[in-house]
């Protein structure tokens, strides 16, 4: 396997060293990805069966132009269609696809954009992915906010004028328990409309609490829909359990959230594989729950703390932006969230075809919104940052930019009920 | 002109062009609600469920009777909820429900629409249902205490005008109360020609929105529904399915 994520820290102790490296290069040494651990709800769903089926039997290659033309003049997007867009024969169509795409935006959106925030509130972390920031090996600055922390900091982020936050940790049950982050959300309901979650996958009864708690959306990253390339990228901890993380949004419907994100890091594994993987477990799991309210990201690799060699590999631009507008050609109603990891440019002109929602105010890093947002120089203890945002602009910058661009900033749109 | 009032729970407008707000820049609000010459304009309370930064309800001209709607409720109950809310919010006693189990389609609940309609007409609201045009259940709403009823002429947002045309001629036909049309809607033309069918009122919003000249677009449908109205009373002439009727009635035998 390739080794540009593989980075020892000298902080590490012989032992971890050495257990580190074993993980690295001896499969047998790790667990078996595909097992549900002790704990975790398994569903008896056949979601994941039908998106994976797609998805094994896509050989992008033999689409040719015909299809591509012919998915963008069919006025409903099938799935055949779906892997037209996305597959190698569509890019020179890319003009055409946008076109397409931006009158699905308008028809069902407007010429509205959402703004949101994300607030980290630990980062510390029992797993071993790679290709982030927060792997249990890598030396960061570690930290949990207590609730005294977490409200000041939700203060800060609130006199933006934010209404919408984003709770993340890192993924440690032991650290951060469901309890923990209920906490925070009931925190958060007071200070802002509409909380969601992005934090490790729960059974459905502690997403029913969370729900209880006042959060109704759940965003849960797949990474990679490739269990083998998921194997060897996730190596150690609860998140190596391919099956449990799938059916994550599943679980939180079960459990009354209103609505669920889905995405895969573009960048890790053949990604246009990953995003018709993507697309389709949004698909087939809204036919399921035709009520519930679905969105899409698209995130793409960044660099990390102790290594900036990690990148996007062949997700270019222009392939982030054919995926975008696959998406939204193939599934007109879903959100579409475009993080603060692209830059302004690439976010100024997508919302104008495809994304319906883009943070503001970002930083990834924990207890650092008061420094960040005023200048101030705090004495505070903050916690490092999972990867390197590229779009750093605030709240009001990004609401002046959006409305230059013709479009409507929506700072809410929501109640609980 | 004659006096034409449209007349909803006992509250009587002139204009028969109910305005949508979502989807379009807030700061057009004011424009489009004057050269559309509308008098009701709908919000989701949910966005006006903000504080005081940008509120839709900032944007919206003092004297214009607000519609709010409960979209976001997927539920009877998270209907009421969110109606009662917009009481409380300064919204007036006008709701349209909306209750969609549908993220998709955003296609309404008919069952659950009547449930909401007979608990909030009972709480004093002026109730504005939006439905699909099924004769049964219009008639449930009906006697729920519907002021009116909102038919869709085609999936929301689909511009694709009168896709449900027999249906909602039916409920003109049959119902007492005005049949406003809301939701596919994507073209003056369309319009004109719900009207000449005998519907009360239209509402569009995403026609607007996606319009390149927005206030334009709001004075064409303005144009377009008074015209409509206008042959609609004025009885439409024959209109013959092709060719020529024969010169030589064929009951010409008859003697009297």
């Amino acid at each position: 396997m390739d080794n540009q994520y593989f980075i020892d820290s000298a902080y590490l102790s012989p032992e971890a060293l050495a257990k580190k490296h074993r993980l690295e290069t001896d499969p047998s040494s790790r667990k078996n990805h595909m097992k549900y651990l002790p704990g975790m709800e398994q569903l008896q769903s056949d979601v994941c069966s039908r998106v994976m089926e797609q998805v094994s039997s896509f050989d992008y290659s033999r689409y040719t132009a015909r299809d591509v033309k012919a998915a963008l003049e069919h006025p409903h997007c099938s799935v055949e269609d779906f892997k037209a867009l996305l597959s190698p024969a569509a890019e020179p169509f890319l003009e055409e696809m946008a076109q397409r795409a931006q009158r699905e935006t308008s028809r069902h959106f407007g010429n509205t954009v959402y703004l949101f925030t994300p607030l980290y509130i630990a980062n510390y972390c029992e797993n071993y992915c790679v290709y982030c920031g927060f792997n249990c090996y890598n030396h960061i600055r570690r930290m949990q906010m207590n609730m005294e922390q977490i409200e000041h900091e939700m203060q800060v982020i609130a006199e933006s004028g934010m209404e919408e936050i984003l709770i993340l940790t890192g993924e440690s049950r032991k650290m951060s328990s469901v309890e923990y982050i209920g906490e925070a959300c009931r925190l958060a309901r007071k200070y802002f409309r509409m909380v969601g979650l992005e934090v490790y996958p729960v059974n459905t009864e502690e997403y029913r609490y969370l729900h209880s708690c006042g959060a109704d959306y759940v965003t849960v990253f797949q990474e990679t829909y490739d269990m083998v390339r998921y194997e060897q990228l996730h190596l150690l901890g609860a998140k190596r359990v391919w099956p449990y993380r799938f059916d994550a949004q599943e679980r939180a419907l079960m459990g009354g959230m209103r609505g669920v994100a889905f995405s895969a890091l573009l960048g890790l594994s053949d990604f246009r594989k990953d995003a018709l993987a993507s697309g389709l477990h949004l698909y087939y799991l809204q036919r399921k729950y035709p009520s519930a309210e679905m969105s899409l990201s698209c995130p793409r690799l960044r660099p990390i703390i102790n290594n900036d060699k990690i990148n996007p590999q062949d997700v270019h631009e222009k392939q982030l932006c054919q995926v975008l507008c696959a998406y939204r050609i193939f599934l007109p109603f879903a959100g579409i969230t475009v993080s603060s990891r692209e830059s302004a440019s690439f976010r100024n002109g997508i919302v104008k075809i495809a994304a319906t929602k883009i943070s503001a105010g970002v930083s990834t890093g924990i207890g650092d919104h008061e420094q960040k947002y005023s200048g101030k120089e705090t004495d505070g203890p903050q916690g490092d940052e999972q990867f390197e945002i590229n779009d750093s602009r605030s709240l009001n910058r990004m609401y002046e930019d959006i409305e230059g661009e013709g479009l409507q900033p929506v700072l809410n749109d929501y109640l609980y009920v | 002109m004659h006096e034409d009032p449209l007349i909803i729970g006992g509250h009587e407008f002139h204009s028969r062009f109910i305005l949508g707000s979502g989807k379009y820049s807030l700061k057009l609000i004011e424009a489009a609600v004057r050269d559309a010459g509308a008098e009701i304009i709908t919000l989701a309370v949910r966005r006006a469920n903000t504080k005081d930064k940008e509120n839709i309800l900032d944007y919206i001209p003092k004297g214009v009777t607000l519609l709010p709607n409960t979209s976001g409720a997927r539920t009877a109950e998270e209907a009421v909820h969110i109606a009662r809310l917009a009481r409380e919010l300064g919204c007036g006693t006008f709701v349209k429900i909306e209750i969609m189990r549908d993220s998709k389609y955003l296609l309404p609940d008919n069952q659950e629409t009547v449930k909401a309609t007979e608990i909030l007409a009972k709480e004093g609201f002026v109730v504005l249902p939006y439905m699909y045009p099924d004769l049964n259940a219009a008639r449930d709403l009906a006697s729920a205490g519907a002021a009116a009823i909102m038919p869709l002429a085609a999936p929301i947002g689909s511009n694709k005008g009168l896709a449900t045309r027999e249906f909602i001629q039916i409920l003109v036909d049959e119902m007492d109360l005005p049949v406003i049309v809301d939701a596919g809607i994507g073209r003056p033309s369309q319009a004109c020609e719900a009207m000449e069918m005998g519907v009360a009122a239209i509402m569009a919003n995403t026609a607007l929105a996606t319009a390149g000249n927005l206030t334009l677009m709001a004075s064409a449908f303005k144009q377009a529904i008074e015209a409509g109205r206008s042959a609609y009373l004025s009885g439409l002439g024959r209109v013959l399915p092709r060719g020529a009727s024969a010169s030589d009635p064929l009951t010409g035998f008859l003697r009297d």
